[in-house]
């Protein structure tokens, strides 16, 4: 089980990410990637770019306990987290999540999940830049009910399975 | 102890991170709440709702009735908005 987690400013390559999760390896017969990338638009309205802040240690951390959860749900091969900090420009990548596994289903719930809980559990926030080249025009984003209801059905998965 | 500020809660209260020693009887995250609320309008504003708020010890998220003693950073941010 290879796992990958980094925060950095710089965009990321997919295509290198899955390369080099799957090199050399003839076990892995699935592999699932999403990418998280910034709109031109928020609620309708145009951006600039999204500034993201974190919280650099929990964020490692949690990231990592939420792999440490995904891997005592499914079987899984390999897994490689990216997520950007910084100012992101519409069109760059903000969050890469791969992730390996022998056969498709666990690849793709456990992306699924390991998504919707960092959505709503790693320590990031997203301010928007509004256009217009006029300084001070930042606005934090407010967080989604439908990215808490996202997260919280697997909690409800696994109370049923208990 | 270490207490860490983010976002826009980091914003009102005016600064990134700052040592505190809070007096006896703040012996819950909620009660460490209550307190920093009373330090300036900086604070009372950061945390004028403070269900709205989060919070994390040493790095692992908890609730308001989560006990401070042992901690040695205690961090408050909104709730996120990454991925």
């Amino acid at each position: 089980m290879s796992v990958t987690i980094r925060l950095q400013r710089e965009p990321f390559d997919a295509a290198k990410e899955i390369a080099a999760l799957t090199r050399g390896r003839t076990d892995i017969g699935a592999v699932v990637t999403f990418a998280g990338i910034c709109r031109d638009d928020e609620n309708g309205e145009p951006i600039a770019a999204l500034n993201l802040e974190h919280y650099p240690d929990m964020a490692e951390a949690e990231i990592g306990r939420h792999i440490e959860a995904a891997c005592r749900r499914w079987r899984l091969l390999g897994v490689t987290v990216i997520h950007r900090y910084g100012r992101i420009a519409p069109g760059e990548g903000i969050v890469l999540v791969v992730t390996a596994s022998s056969h498709r289903e666990a690849a793709f719930a456990a992306a699924e999940f390991l998504m919707d809980y960092l959505k709503t559990r790693a320590p990031f926030w997203k301010q928007v830049e509004k256009p217009g080249g006029k300084t001070g025009v930042k606005i934090w984003v407010e967080a989604k009910t439908s990215d808490e209801t996202a997260a919280e059905r697997w909690d409800g998965e696994c109370r049923s399975k208990a | 102890m270490k207490v860490r500020y983010f976002a826009w809660v980091r914003e009102r209260v005016g600064k990134a991170e700052e040592e505190i020693d809070p007096p006896a009887g703040v012996a819950t995250v909620g009660d460490l709440v209550a307190w920093l609320s009373r330090q300036g309008e900086g604070y009372a504003y950061a945390f004028e709702n403070p269900n709205v708020v989060r919070s994390a010890i040493d790095k692992h998220h908890v609730r308001a009735n989560a006990r401070i003693a042992g901690a040695s950073e205690i961090a408050f941010f909104p709730p996120m908005t990454g991925g």
